[in-house]
């Protein structure tokens, strides 16, 4: 699904801050992206989600070369990709029912099609009363919850959250997490960049550990 | 639901189903007001400068049939011929010729009453060598060789000669033919202007709505579909201010064809109607008022699309 040879990326004309990645992400696989605080992590996870190129190294995505994809190509791999950022990126002014629905509305499909999954999805995520809330208003956890709603409401192949539990209380990330183990087994790979032990000790998976630029592989 | 990006809450809708209704590019991050009002007065210029050269063309080619419905001709004073016999034979001449409707031979009176702005009053017009003029009508519908007409002239009345105004008809066209050309110079910088204010509207509207941007581009928005609602908030604006600028100017070119017609009785009124005619601009011009706010309109967004567009591609 995604394969990483020997990829390095250095911002402008500073330093590398990573250097030769070379992993694979397997279909259906589930695995945490880990390290010390300030390590990098997002870098990675940027490369992934195809935010930012690669300054050297091969990755492809889904058997695409990115090097080679057209924007309009780029767009129609990244609908098969989820993101939770770690900033969450929510639209302010967009209800938190709009925000959730917003990928769905970017590949064209009607309203009358996809509002009852919505609002399906955003009570699962204990949203429900909050779907016309903006989010301004919401808490962090709720923004974070809105984000991850987000993030899977397309049911992408593969799903990237930039320490998805950072803002919430241990019993909803540990419900967050059983959200993404049950959408890893409906079928979607999962990498969670996290910095949280408690949290990757609840659920035995891989652990790919970011350390001075380079990635070391832990089945 | 608000659009503003200052509300804080939308308003809570118990029991109602949500709805997707929010704009993706929020209004209050466009700076609407001032491009509305630079939209509205580009427009305005454009519809009076269309406005004014409908009326010039007019006018012009009002003048030209009404000069070129007529034929002047001169019979100098030469040595010692004698000059009324020689203006009845031209004037003979004339009426004989094929087309001609009428021939008028000003008297001396009357060519001293020509003279009189430049020479004064009391003019003696015998002490002068001042040639005398026949004004020929041409017949409505005949189109008279003036060639032969000026050849059997010259023959017949060697002092005579024909002027068919051929110069000044000439004049008159390329009046009209400038000031059409002004008139769609002054459009094209109009459109410039515009297209300059709309793309610096939009550079700052994305700049206000990257993290939109951003966040839409990372879940698979194309190109195209933000481009399409940038492009329909500007269409939108542009519209808006076409039809201000648009509808202040056919309001007052139908105000000042009012009060032209109007004031026909008096002096003013009679000078300005000699030289515009009605002072109308006819359906033809209100037409193209309309059709010039609908042009910029589309001028606004397709200008902001492509802005959008341009900067989207050197977004990555």
């Amino acid at each position: 699904m995604v394969r990483f040879e020997n990829v390095g990326l250095r911002y402008g004309l500073g330093p590398e801050v990573l250097r030769d990645l070379s992993f694979r992400i397997e279909p259906h696989s589930f695995q945490f992206l880990t390290g010390p605080s300030g390590a990098g992590k997002t870098s990675p996870m940027r490369l992934l989600f195809l935010a930012l190129p690669p300054t050297r190294g091969l990755i492809t995505l889904f058997g695409h070369d990115i090097a080679t994809l057209s924007k309009d190509a780029m767009a129609t791999l990244r609908r098969r990709i989820g993101v939770v950022f770690q900033d969450f990126r929510l639209i302010d002014h967009m209800t938190t029912y709009e925000n959730v629905a917003l990928p769905l509305r970017v590949v064209g499909q009607e309203e009358e099609n996809f509002r009852d999954e919505v609002i399906e999805l955003l009570q699962w995520v204990g949203l429900g009363e909050r779907m016309w809330a903006l989010p301004p208003v919401l808490s962090g956890g709720e923004k974070q919850r809105a984000a991850i709603a987000r993030a899977v409401i397309a049911r992408p192949q593969l799903l990237l959250a930039d320490e998805p539990t950072g803002n919430v209380d241990p019993s909803l990330a540990q419900r967050l997490l059983r959200l993404f183990v049950e959408l890893n087994k409906s079928g979607t790979s999962i990498v969670i960049a996290t910095h949280d032990i408690a949290l990757m000790d609840q659920y035995d998976a891989r652990r790919l550990v970011l350390h001075e630029g380079r990635i070391h592989v832990y089945e | 639901m608000n659009d503003d990006i200052d509300a804080v809450t939308a308003a809570p809708q118990p029991g109602a189903m949500p709805q997707f209704v929010t704009p993706i590019v929020p209004k209050s991050t466009i700076a609407g007001r001032a491009l509305v009002a630079i939209v509205a007065i580009m427009t305005f210029l454009a519809s009076l400068t269309t406005g004014a050269v409908v009326l010039v063309r007019a006018a012009a080619s009002d003048w030209q049939s009404e000069v070129a419905r007529e034929v002047t001709i001169q019979v100098r004073p030469v040595g010692n011929r004698n000059l009324e016999a020689d203006v009845s034979r031209a004037a003979d001449v004339a009426r004989r010729f094929p087309g001609v409707a009428e021939v008028r031979v000003y008297s001396k009176e009357e060519s001293s009453h020509l003279l009189e702005p430049w020479l004064g009053t009391g003019l003696v017009l015998d002490e002068l060598p001042v040639p005398r003029l026949a004004v020929v009508r041409i017949a409505s519908g005949a189109a008279p060789e003036f060639d032969r007409l000026a050849k059997l002239l010259t023959e017949q009345v060697p002092s005579a000669s024909l002027d068919d105004h051929r110069s000044f008809v000439e004049h008159m066209r390329s009046m009209g033919r400038a000031a059409f050309l002004g008139g769609l110079a002054v459009l094209a910088l109009v459109l410039v202007a515009t297209v300059l204010s709309v793309t610096f509207a939009t550079r700052g509207a994305i700049a206000t709505n990257r993290t939109v941007v951003e966040v839409l581009h990372l879940i698979g928005a194309k190109n195209t579909f933000i481009a399409e609602h940038f492009q329909r908030r500007f269409l939108g604006l542009g519209l808006q201010g076409g039809a201000i600028g648009g509808g202040c100017a056919l309001v007052l070119f139908g105000l000042v064809e009012f009060l032209s017609r109007n004031f026909l009785g008096s002096a003013a009124g009679e000078q300005f109607g000699a030289l515009f005619g009605s002072f109308s601009i006819g359906i033809f011009g209100y037409l193209a008022v309309a059709l010039q706010i609908a042009l910029i309109a589309g001028v606004t967004a397709l200008a902001s699309r492509r802005t959008v567009n341009r900067t989207l591609e050197s977004f990555e």
